[in-house]
């Protein structure tokens, strides 16, 4: 009887202790692939044209997404913003409230959120079918070093892509809230742009806007292409790798939001 | 898809991309005004600087003139040590005065300089002289009851309850 409970308990332990273990070894395992994908980025950049063909399935392709949600999220924002506002009769301030929210958080996170369903669970499925098909041991054997030539482009790719897909997000939002609260609810087009003007600032605002779109780019492009390396190579491994890259890219992008945030708009003493 | 059709379109993604991250920073934040002008640097004391808060605008009449740079307590005096930077082409009179202000009820608040009529200006690093604190409304409620209450002393005033807060300390300011 006691045995069987000590049993019980080992048993539990013992998965517990596998759990951590394997997620440490594969945290591991993911920094020393990123560290080869660095150490292999001259080998990619020499054919840049790998590179810039990258940027043009995930930044380019991902274009009409992104600038669509962000026209939308900037008109939704301003509807709701305004409707607040209005109750403190300072509804002269909403294109502060549009463009601060775009700029700092919704700009990186969301355009963050829409790259990592639309252009990283691509990188994954893509890179998960080459390994089934065993294009990548292929590649080995003829002498091609596989993160050389398909890893690290897809990941530059990515990171480069990124911080331009945030702006031309929060530039839609912005449009887009310019559109409602100005056309269409009827704030005056100066105040909407004068108080934007000078209640957001280059730095830290902007900058810091970029700076959280690129850690997310790398974030999302470090998980879509090592999932996509690390995929059981069958369809039913290609399948949960890319169900994994959405899932886990989502949540180190809110998680990394809310600690950069926690850092760089802590002391900023906003108004 | 060959190569130069690639090319085109990343080109175009790029460019568009940095006309967004230019327009971020030209259009709706203030990349190109004021903060980036080399300006000097005054300080003030006040009694209470009531919500200034650091990058508050620096106005006179009504102009902003410059920012809040920093805010400190002087541990010898005990009063609040604001350093501002002000736009370098606007020169002050020695004599000018330092108002914390706010705009409106519930609006920011701000330093408003009022200039005096003296000949020499106020160099970097010099501290203006005559400053005027912040209105403490809690201060003024109570200072105003206890005016009321002390108007009438022969009705009830030997016992007369403190009528709001700390009676005593709106006396004594």
């Amino acid at each position: 009887m006691s045995a069987d409970i000590l049993g019980g308990i080992a048993y539990w332990l013992r998965r517990l202790g596998g759990g951590v273990t394997g997620s440490i070894g594969q945290l591991g395992y993911a920094t020393r692939f990123l560290l080869s994908v660095l150490w292999h980025t001259p080998a990619a950049f020499r054919r840049l044209h790998l590179t810039l063909r990258e940027i043009y399935f995930t930044g380019v392709l991902s274009l009409v997404i992104i600038l669509m949600s962000g026209l939308f999220v900037g008109m939704v924002l301003s509807l709701q913003g305004y409707e607040t506002l209005k109750r403190y009769g300072a509804d002269e301030q909403l294109g502060i409230l549009v463009a601060l929210a775009l700029v700092r958080e919704l700009g990186p996170v969301l355009a963050g959120l829409l790259f990592a369903s639309r252009a990283g669970s691509a990188i994954t499925a893509e890179i998960g079918l080459m390994k089934t098909t065993e294009q990548l041991a292929a590649m080995e054997m003829m002498a091609v070093n596989p993160v050389a030539r398909v890893i690290a482009p897809r990941f530059w790719g990515g990171v480069l892509s990124m911080p331009l897909l945030a702006a031309l997000f929060s530039t839609f939002g912005i449009f887009g809230g310019y559109v409602v609260g100005v056309r269409l609810i009827g704030i005056d087009a100066g105040a909407f742009w004068g108080q934007m003007h000078a209640g957001v600032d280059f730095w830290p605002d902007v900058t810091n806007g970029i700076i959280k779109s690129l850690v997310f780019g790398a974030a999302v492009s470090l998980i879509a292409v090592f999932e996509g390396f690390d995929a059981k190579p069958t369809a039913e491994g290609v399948a949960s790798a890319t169900t994994r890259t959405v899932v886990l890219s989502s949540l180190a992008i809110l998680a990394l939001d809310f600690v950069m945030t926690v850092f760089m708009f802590r002391g900023a003493n906003v108004r | 898809m060959n190569r130069s059709t690639v090319d085109l379109w990343v080109g175009i993604f790029v460019a568009i991309g940095f006309g967004a991250i230019l327009f971020l920073a030209l259009k709706v934040g203030n990349l190109l005004t004021l903060d980036r002008s080399p300006g000097y640097r005054i300080e003030a004391s006040f009694d209470n600087i009531g919500g200034l808060k650091l990058r508050a605008p620096v106005k006179a009449a009504g102009v902003v003139v410059g920012r809040v740079e920093n805010v400190r307590l002087d541990p010898k005096t005990y009063e609040a040590l604001v350093t501002m930077r002000i736009d370098k082409q606007y020169q002050f009179s020695k004599d000018t005065i330092a108002a914390i202000n706010t705009s409106g009820l519930l609006g920011e608040v701000y330093i408003g300089l009022d200039a005096g009529g003296d000949t020499q200006m106020l160099q970097d690093g010099d501290r203006i002289a005559k400053t005027q604190s912040a209105v403490v409304i809690e201060k003024l409620i109570s200072q105003f009851l206890f005016d009321k209450a002390s108007e009438n002393p022969g009705a009830k005033a030997p016992s007369a309850p403190p009528p709001a807060g700390k009676p005593a300390e709106g006396v004594a300011k």
